[in-house]
């Protein structure tokens, strides 16, 4: 079973926390999305012997796109490759796309129609302020109605909910958890607010405009989103997701639990067991190569000592954890001897455990170490 | 031997000894245009990235001169207080000396001390005003500071610059004109002074001699007289770019020697050569042991590295016979060295070497001087006391010496109130105020040497701006009043951060170092109280908040490379931790700490 993840490179407007790859300038769409195609025809042979069980729209945002343009592309992975039966089919989209509807069509309808089940809605937050202060281009508003209409035709939907956005209390922390419990979603994508180098946020806060982003903050919004999505039967599947049985994005856990997938358009990220590829972030290199049959990717070859971290990395991150016996598997007796031995002194002090699930002994973090995984899981590496 | 010059290069810090060395290489056609570089002499890597001359480097020339073809031995020296035993040692070796003085910075505190070594030894002194091509340069004001320093005439003074070439052939013609021909005969047994040595790894230790009196020859049975050990003379030879075997050499030359001697500790430099069958009476009165000022702890960064340690410790000691180094442990860091360093270059440079040289990332400790420490029980004998461990219990305890120095400032007319504010603070006593011109004066002070190793150079640059020169000299032991500062990183005493301080300042500086060390220290998973104790009295408290957040919580598409790569990086950092207790302390956090004014 493999991914198929498809990059669409363009926002209306740039958000101040932003670092994707995108374009607010819409004039290369119809070149771009020819050029999707063509990148999913010119690549069929490596998925030659697999079968396609989730398609997933990133961005940017995806629901840019209209329906048919959607369509198209879909069609054309069916086209290329073999699909299972009910493949995943998730658009990301934001909720300023949602709120147009006329008599006569209804956007989730028509998402519907040409096969989407599963929506990722980029809320964000319900509050103007937080809103406005992340640059997004729909108001509080839009993001409650399209929320609401949205449950009306779909049950697999997932939000995104940004916790740790300056001047923002726990107490309208929770209400945002709240009001997504209150319209019944069953997944939530909740990340903190990060500031990456050289966005408008940085500079901002650089020049004193927003205050600072604190990690105790954001340690607090964790904490209380956490209890809170358990007390609702929530599954806390992966460090920034939360599902309820049956919910959990299929396409996100292929990249954790290390399965193969191809990242089409420009900045999309490709792994196939052994290499990774991207392709370049920039949409006018992309269009021109691809207009020449070539991939404008650069690969790379993983060692066993690189799949060894990755897989600590990811596996840190889930509730699946790092299964040992599959260490031993993979990558040999003396990397498990190793991650045990660098785990000790966590294991010590709480922040990993070794749990025995059926035969097997999986090393994960405890509810105290979840939030410092990436610190943990460095640890753990071993260098080439 | 009336057509041999010896002569070293001397000058302050970055004057341009060593550039002007390269001009006289290019004059006098000693190396072709394939071999020139920068600085040719810096040959080791560190001293071409510092861009500072760490080693004194021997090299023959041959120069015409009216018809007569002359051999001059020149030799580069270091500029820097820490290698000033280098120029000692180079000096001895020599009839005459060029004197460069940086016509844009005039006479500066090496320069002095540089120039009274030379005097001392009867040096035939040229001065050289370097970097008259300079914008900045000041010819004639710095050329009357020359005439009032050395008390010659102004025609004396040759105008240089080892850049564009102008005055290189000046200073040829000066140093076969004004420079005495070696003194000696040939006929007398051979008596050759000593003057360095070299460990190469394929030949052994390269002798480096002056012939005073009689020859050398290839084969001949010597005697190294200090040591009392003979030795066949395998291989002789001058020293050119690369070496020149020769048969003999004679009075009044200079050359190499390999004897097959692989410890470099069998060569004292000072020592005297002479045949083994026929010695010379007359043994030359040699050169003290460098003494080492600073002492620090050096440590393996992963403790299984010890033995590693040790041997790339040993090899670097062939290459500067000035390391010196003992084990020790440490309850913080486990087995190490205790190595004595000229100074804070030196150390830094010793620690930079293991590096790059041998792969080894170590932790150097806090850095103290050597005291004398005396017990109750025994009031006369001296304690050697070169580790804040060392110290006797107060309780026992007599009392305490610290070295001290004579330091030697030259500062702008300006900058005298904040310099002399400075030393008063570093328990500096003004000893002599002199003006060089209306706007140069020297301060002299005595200051006791640890003083210098806390932080002193950083903080002299700062309240100069950059226009002070700083040269000092042990001037013996004095009585002092110390307390040890130890350092609790999370309740557990760090020996290896432990301080010898005088009591007055010991609080404020154990403030200091708790706060340094809140800033070096890297948040961890739990709080880190930091302490700072004088005994059992806590005197400062600083805590490292835990972390509480150590993962990427955004959206992230497939970019697993990008991000396993930055989780590499941070290990590599890590790697270069040393875990005291709980803790995770930084290699650099060690030394940092005397760095508390940045
Ligand atoms: N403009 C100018 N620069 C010079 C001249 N001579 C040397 N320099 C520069 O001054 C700096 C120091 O030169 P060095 O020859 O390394 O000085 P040094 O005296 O050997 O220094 P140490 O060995 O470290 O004491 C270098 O950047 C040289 O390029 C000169 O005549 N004119
Ligand atoms: S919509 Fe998404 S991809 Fe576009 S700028 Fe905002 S956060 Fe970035
Ligand atoms: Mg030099």
């Amino acid at each position: 079973m493999a991914g198929i993840y498809i990059h669409i490179p363009f926002c209306k407007q740039a958000c101040h926390y932003c670092d994707f790859h995108f374009s607010t300038s819409l004039k290369k769409k119809e070149e771009m999305i020819a050029a999707l195609k063509t990148e999913i025809l010119l690549r069929k042979s490596e998925f030659a012997n697999e079968t396609v069980a989730t398609i997933y729209f990133g961005g940017g945002t995806p629901s840019i796109l209209s329906v048919s343009e959607l369509d198209e592309i879909i069609q054309t992975v069916y086209e290329n490759y073999a699909v299972v039966d009910n493949p995943e089919i998730t658009v990301e989209a934001n909720p300023d796309d949602l709120s147009f509807q006329t008599e006569k069509e209804n956007i989730f309808e028509a998402y519907k129609a040409i096969g989407v089940n599963r929506l990722s809605i980029g809320v964000q937050s319900f509050f103007e302020e937080d809103l406005k202060l992340m640059n997004r281009a729909h108001n509080a508003d839009e993001a409650m109605a399209c929320i609401k209409e949205a449950t009306q035709h779909f049950d697999n939907i997932t939000i995104d909910l940004i916790y740790g956005i300056p001047n923002m209390s726990n107490e309208r922390w929770l209400q945002n958890v709240q009001t997504a419990l209150d319209f019944g979603i069953p997944h939530i994508s909740s990340y903190a607010l990060t500031v990456e180098p050289k966005t408008a946020l940085d500079t901002f806060i650089k020049k004193g405009i927003v205050p600072e982003v604190e990690d105790e903050v954001a340690q607090a919004h964790f904490e209380l989103l956490v209890a809170k999505l358990a007390e609702n039967g929530f599954v806390h599947y992966e460090l920034s997701n939360f599902g309820k049985e049956g919910f959990f994005s299929e396409n996100n856990t292929a990249y954790w639990l290390g399965k193969k997938y191809i990242g089409i358009g420009p900045s999309a990220h490709s792994y196939d067991g052994v290499h990774r590829s991207w392709n370049v972030a920039n949409n006018t290199k992309y269009i021109k190569a691809i207009q020449q049959n070539e991939l404008p990717s650069e690969i790379e070859t993983l060692s066993v000592t690189d799949r060894y971290n990755e897989a600590v990395m990811t596996g840190l991150r889930t509730i699946w954890g790092v299964s040992l016996t599959r260490v031993e598997q993979d990558f040999g007796t003396n990397y498990k001897k190793y991650l045990l031995q660098q785990a000790e002194k966590h294991i010590q002090n709480e922040l990993l455990l070794l749990s025995a699930e059926e035969e097997d002994v999986i090393l994960k973090t405890t509810a105290k170490g979840k939030f410092l995984a990436d610190g943990l899981a460095s640890d753990l590496f071993l260098l080439n | 031997m009336k057509h041999i010059r010896n002569f070293c290069i001397i000058a302050h810090i970055d004057h341009g000894k060593s550039t002007l060395a390269d001009r006289l290489l290019d004059f006098t056609g000693s190396v072709t245009e394939r071999e020139k570089q920068d600085q040719l002499l810096d040959s080791m890597d560190l001293e071409r990235e510092r861009g500072i001359t760490i080693k004194s480097h021997a090299i023959q020339m041959e120069y015409i001169y009216k018809g007569e073809t002359y051999v001059l031995n020149l030799i580069d020296t270091p500029g820097h207080v820490d290698f000033s035993y280098e120029v000692s040692r180079s000096i001895a070796a020599c009839e005459g000396a060029l004197l460069i003085v940086d016509a844009a910075q005039s006479i500066q505190a090496q320069t002095i001390s540089n120039l009274y070594l030379a005097l001392e030894n009867d040096l035939e002194i040229i001065p050289v005003l370097n970097k008259v091509d300079l914008p900045s340069a000041n010819p004639e004001e710095v050329t009357d500071d020359i005439v009032d320093l050395l008390g010659c005439d102004a025609s004396d003074v040759i105008p240089a610059s080892a850049k564009t070439g102008l005055g290189i052939e000046e200073i040829l013609n000066a140093i076969i004109e004004r420079i005495p021909a070696p003194k000696g005969t040939v006929d007398e047994p051979l008596q050759a002074l000593i003057f360095d040595s070299v460990y190469n790894p394929f030949r052994g230790v390269e002798t480096y001699f002056r012939v005073l009196n009689g020859e050398i020859k290839k084969n001949q049975k010597i005697k190294f007289m200090a040591t009392g050990k003979t030795y066949n003379a395998d291989e002789i030879g001058t020293l050119k770019l690369v070496q020149h075997p020769k048969q003999k050499i004679s009075a009044g030359d200079v050359g190499y020697l390999i004897t097959g001697i692989k410890d470099a500790r069998e060569v004292k430099v000072g020592d005297t050569i002479t045949d083994a069958a026929d010695p010379t009476k007359n043994m030359i009165s040699g050169f003290e042991n460098v003494k080492p000022m600073v002492f620090a702890g050096i440590y393996p960064v992963d403790t299984e590295d010890y033995e590693e340690l040790r041997a790339s410790m040993e090899k670097l000691q062939l290459n500067d016979a000035s390391l010196v180094f003992t084990p020790e442990s440490s309850a913080a860091l486990g087995f190490g060295f205790r190595c004595g360093f000229l100074g804070m270059l030196h150390l830094e440079i010793i620690q930079e070497r293991l590096e790059r040289e041998f792969d080894m990332t170590v932790i150097t400790t806090v850095p103290n001087v050597s005291y004398h420490a005396f017990t109750k029980k025994n009031p006369d004998d001296i304690i050697i006391v070169n580790n804040p461990s060392d110290m006797p219990d107060p309780t026992i305890m007599d009392r305490v010496e610290e070295p001290f120095i004579k330091a030697s400032i030259i500062t702008k007319a300006d900058f005298v109130g904040p310099v002399m504010s400075l030393c008063i603070e570093k328990r500096g006593q003004i000893t002599n105020q002199t003006y060089l011109t209306p706007e140069r004066v020297e301060l002299n002070f005595d200051m006791p040497l640890a003083e210098i190793v806390f932080d002193f150079y950083d903080r002299l640059k700062t309240v100069s701006k950059g226009y002070a020169s700083f040269d000092y000299s042990p001037i013996g032991m004095r009585a002092s009043k110390l307390v040890r500062v130890d350092v609790l990183i999370n309740a557990q005493s760090v020996d290896a951060l432990s301080a010898l301080i005088h009591a007055d300042n010991a609080y404020n500086i154990g403030k200091k170092m708790c706060e340094k060390l809140r800033e070096l220290i890297p948040r961890q998973q739990f709080d880190i109280p930091i302490q700072a104790a004088i005994g059992a009295k806590i005197i400062s408290r600083e805590t490292i908040k835990a972390l509480r957040k150590d993962v990427t919580a955004k959206c992230y598409g497939g970019d697993i490379s990008r991000k396993r790569k930055l989780l590499e990086k941070q290990k590599k950092g890590k790697k270069r931790m040393r875990q005291v207790g709980n803790v995770e302390i930084p290699q650099q956090a060690f030394m940092a700490v005397l760095k508390l004014n940045d």
